[in-house]
C-alpha cells in the first residue's frame, strides 16, 4: 500500500509541476492544486499505514496503545483548509489581474509598460496645523492630536 | 506569567476582530490600531525584560504536556524579535494614518494590518514546527490582502509573483515538515532536535535543505529572490515599510532557529551551502540594486544583499557569527523600514519616486537630508552607526573561521552599497532641480515625519550605546548555540511519567 501511494505521489508531483511550468496562470495553480494534494498524501504515508482500530480512549483509562495514528489526519485537515483559502484567493486574484491585466500568460505579463507605475500616494487630506512640527519625543501627543483631526 | 507569552499572539487578532466590527468607522479604527500596537510594544518590553530575567519559558497551551500540546517558547531571540515587530509596528501604524488611502482603510486595512502583525509573532513565539507552518500561512495570507488590495496594474502584478511563488514555498515547507514527522514522529522543535541526532545525517539533510528552500523563498536568498523586486515597489509605503521590515526577516529568523535547534549533525555539508548562498545573495542584491532607478526597487534589491550577511553569520555557526546575525537582523529591520518611510517623504516633497524626475531636495528639504543620511549611511556601515557593528561583528566572525574569501566578498558588497545609497543621495537630494515645479502634496506630513525622526533617534542610539544591545544579541546567541537549554525551557528536565506512553502510540507500530 505504501508503495502505491508513493508512487501516487510521485505522479501527482510531476504532473503538478509539469502544470506549474506552464505559461497559463490557470494551469500554475491545477499544478499547485495537484502538488498540495501529493503533499498530503506524503504526511499521510509518512503517519504509517496500519489497520488498527480508532484511537478513542476508553472511559476510565488516561491512555490507550496499539491503535492507529489520528496526528497526520489533523495535520492533513489543517493542511487541507489553509490550501483550500489560499487557492481561493489565488484564483480570485488571477480573475481580477485577467480583467485589469487582459491576460493570464506569463510571457504577456513579464512585458513591462507605462501603465504599470506604481498607484499615486494618496491626498493627504487633513488641515494644515498651527501646532509646531512632530519631535520624536512628541509621538504621543502627536497621535492625540491625530484623534482630533480625523473625528 | 503564561499570558504574556500568548498576548503579544492574542492582542493583534482580538485587535482585528474588533476592528472588523467596526466597519466603516474609520476614524475610530485608526485611534484603536494605532494605540493597540502601543499597547502590543509595552507588551513585547514586558516579555524581554521577562526572557532577560528568567531566561528561556515555555507555556503549554491547554497544559497538554510538552511533545504533545501546542508549545509556545520565549527565548532571546524570540523576544528580541517580537520587541522590534512592536516597534515596526507602533512606527508603521503611525505612517500609515495619513499614508493609507481612505479607500484602502474602508477595504479592511486596519484589520488586516493587525492580522499580519499577529501571524508575525506567532512565528517568533511557536514551539511546533507544524504551528510555525500555520502562522506563515497566517501572516502570507494577509499580506497577500495588503499588497493586492488596491487592485490596480500594479500591484496585481506584483502580488502575482508574490503570491504564487509563496504558495510553492509552503507547499515545500509542508512537504518538509511531513518527512521530519516521518523520520521522528514528532513535531514539537525541541523533541525534534534531540531525535534528530540519531538518525542518518543523509536523510536529515535532505530535509533540511527542503526547508531551507522553504524558508529560503520567503528570506529571498539566492537564487530565490526575484518575486521580492517585483513587488515590494507597488503597495503604499506604509505596506511596502512593514513588508521589507518583518516578512523577509521571519524567513531569516526561522532559517536561524531551524539551522541552530534542529539541523547542527552534518554541518560541513548543511552550513557550507549556506555560506555560498550567503556570498551569492549578497553580490547579486547589490549588483541588481545598482542597476535601478526607482528608489523603493534599489531599496528592495538591498533587502536581499542584507539578508545575505545575517545568513553569513548564520552559516559560520561561531558565537560571535550567530551574535552578528542577530544584531543585523535588529539593526536591518529599523534601518530598512526607515528607508522605505523616507522614500515615501522623498515622493512626497520632490513628486517621484524615480531618481531621474527627482533633484533639489538638499536645497528644499535639508532635515529630510539629514534623516535620509542617517540610515543611508548605517545601511551601508559608516561607523559610528548601527549598521557598522553589525557589520564589524559578522566580518570579524568570517576572519576568526579564515573564511577570507566570504569576508571580501561581504568588504565589497559594502563598498557598493555606499555607492548605491550616494548615488539616491546625489540624485535626490544633491542634483539641481530637473523640474520645473515638483508636485507637493498641501496638508500636514507630521505623521509621517514623527515615525522616521523615531526610528533615526533608534539607529542612532544603537550606533553610540551598542554595549546593551550587544549584549542582548550575545545572550539571545548564546542561547542559540546551546540548544540544550531550549529543549530543557520546553521538556523540562525529568520526563513526566505519562509522556512515554502516548509517544509509543504515535510512533504507529515501530
Amino acid at each position: 500500500m505504501e508503495t502505491l501511494l508513493v508512487i501516487v505521489i510521485g505522479v501527482l508531483t510531476a504532473c503538478g509541476i509539469y502544470l506549474m511550468l506552464r505559461r497559463n496562470l490557470l494551469r500554475f495553480i491545477y499544478g499547485l492544486t495537484m502538488v498540495s494534494n501529493a503533499v498530503n498524501l506524503l504526511i499521510l504515508v509518512s503517519g504509517r499505514l496500519t489497520k488498527r482500530d480508532a484511537p478513542i480512549v476508553p472511559v476510565g483509562e488516561q491512555t490507550v496503545s496499539g491503535v492507529a495514528n489520528p496526528l497526520p489526519q489533523a495535520l492533513i485537515l489543517t493542511a487541507i483548509v489553509i490550501s483550500f483559502g489560499l487557492t481561493v484567493f489565488a484564483l480570485a486574484l488571477i480573475l481580477k489581474s485577467y480583467q485589469v491585466l487582459g491576460t493570464v500568460d506569463t510571457d504577456e505579463l513579464a512585458h513591462e509598460s507605462e501603465e504599470d507605475a506604481p498607484p499615486e500616494l494618496p491626498d493627504l487630506d487633513l488641515p494644515e496645523h498651527s501646532e509646531a512640527p512632530a519631535s520624536p519625543v512628541g509621538v504621543a501627543a502627536v497621535k492625540g492630536s491625530a484623534i482630533k483631526g480625523n473625528a | 506569567m503564561n499570558w504574556l507569552l500568548v498576548a503579544p499572539v492574542v492582542l493583534p487578532f482580538a485587535t482585528a476582530a474588533l476592528l472588523v466590527l467596526l466597519g466603516q468607522r474609520l476614524a475610530l479604527q485608526r485611534v484603536i490600531s494605532v494605540s493597540s500596537t502601543f499597547v502590543l510594544l509595552a507588551l513585547s518590553l514586558v516579555l524581554l525584560l521577562q526572557v532577560a530575567a528568567a531566561n528561556i519559558f515555555a507555556v503549554q497551551v491547554g497544559n497538554w504536556p510538552a511533545p504533545f500540546g501546542i508549545t509556545f517558547v520565549a527565548d532571546g531571540l524570540g523576544a528580541i524579535m517580537v520587541v522590534i515587530n512592536g516597534i515596526m509596528a507602533v512606527a508603521v501604524a503611525l505612517y500609515g494614518i495619513k499614508d493609507i488611502s481612505k479607500r484602502l482603510e474602508s477595504l479592511g486595512y486596519h484589520p488586516l494590518y493587525h492580522v499580519l502583525l499577529g501571524g508575525i509573532n506567532g512565528a517568533f513565539l511557536t514551539g511546533d514546527l507544524f504551528n510555525l507552518y500555520v502562522w506563515f500561512e497566517v501572516l502570507l495570507i494577509s499580506s497577500f490582502v495588503l499588497l493586492t488590495l488596491g487592485g490596480r496594474r500594479a500591484e496585481l502584478k506584483g502580488g502575482l509573483y508574490y503570491v504564487l511563488i509563496n504558495l510553492f514555498g509552503s507547499l515545500t515547507f509542508l512537504a518538509a515538515t511531513g518527512i521530519l514527522y516521518g523520520l521522528t514522529g514528532t513535531l514539537n522543535m525541541a523533541d525534534l532536535a534531540g531525535k534528530l541526532d540519531a538518525l542518518p545525517p543523509g536523510l536529515v539533510s535532505t530535509a533540511a535543505v527542503l526547508f531551507f528552500i522553504a524558508f529560503g523563498i520567503k528570506a529571498a536568498v539566492f537564487p530565490l529572490f526575484f518575486w521580492l523586486p517585483a513587488s515590494y515597489h507597488t503597495p503604499p509605503v506604509a505596506v511596502s515599510a512593514i513588508f521589507a521590515a518583518m516578512l523577509t526577516k521571519v524567513g531569516v529568523y526561522a532559517l536561524i532557529r531551524s539551522f541552530t535547534l534542529l539541523f547542527d549533525q552534518d554541518t560541513g555539508y548543511t552550513h557550507t551551502l549556506l555560506l555560498v548562498v550567503a556570498a551569492l545573495t549578497m553580490l547579486t542584491g547589490v549588483l541588481g540594486a545598482a542597476a535601478q532607478n526607482e528608489i523603493r526597487k534599489i531599496l528592495s534589491f538591498h533587502i536581499i544583499s542584507q539578508i545575505g550577511y545575517m545568513i553569513m553569520g548564520l552559516a559560520l555557526l561561531t558565537p560571535l557569527g550567530i551574535i552578528g546575525a542577530v544584531f543585523y537582523l535588529v539593526h536591518h529591520i529599523i534601518v530598512k523600514a526607515n528607508l522605505f518611510l523616507i522614500s515615501g517623504l522623498i515622493k512626497r516633497e520632490g513628486g517621484s519616486f524615480d531618481l531621474e524626475s527627482l533633484g533639489g531636495l538638499y536645497q528644499r528639504k535639508p532635515w529630510l537630508a539629514v534623516l535620509f543620511l542617517i540610515p543611508a549611511f548605517s545601511l551601508a556601515g559608516f561607523p559610528p552607526l548601527s549598521g557598522f557593528w553589525a557589520k564589524l561583528f559578522v566580518i570579524r566572525a568570517g576572519l576568526e573561521s579564515q573564511q577570507y574569501l566570504v569576508v571580501a566578498v561581504s568588504l565589497v558588497v559594502g563598498l557598493l552599497t555606499i555607492y548605491s545609497m550616494t548615488k539616491i543621495w546625489q540624485a535626490a537630494f544633491w542634483a539641481p532641480q530637473k523640474s520645473e515645479a515638483p508636485v507637493i502634496k498641501t496638508g500636514s506630513l507630521r505623521f509621517l515625519y514623527a515615525p522616521v525622526i523615531s526610528l533615526a533617534l533608534l539607529t542612532l542610539v544603537i550606533g553610540f550605546f551598542s554595549a546593551p544591545f550587544f549584549n542582548l544579541a550575545s545572550s539571545a546567541a548564546a542561547d542559540l548555540l546551546e540548544p540544550s537549554r531550549y529543549i530543557e525551557a520546553v521538556l523540562g528536565t525529568p520526563q513526566p511519567e505519562l509522556s512515554q506512553k502516548p509517544e509509543l502510540l504515535l510512533r504507529g507500530e515501530e
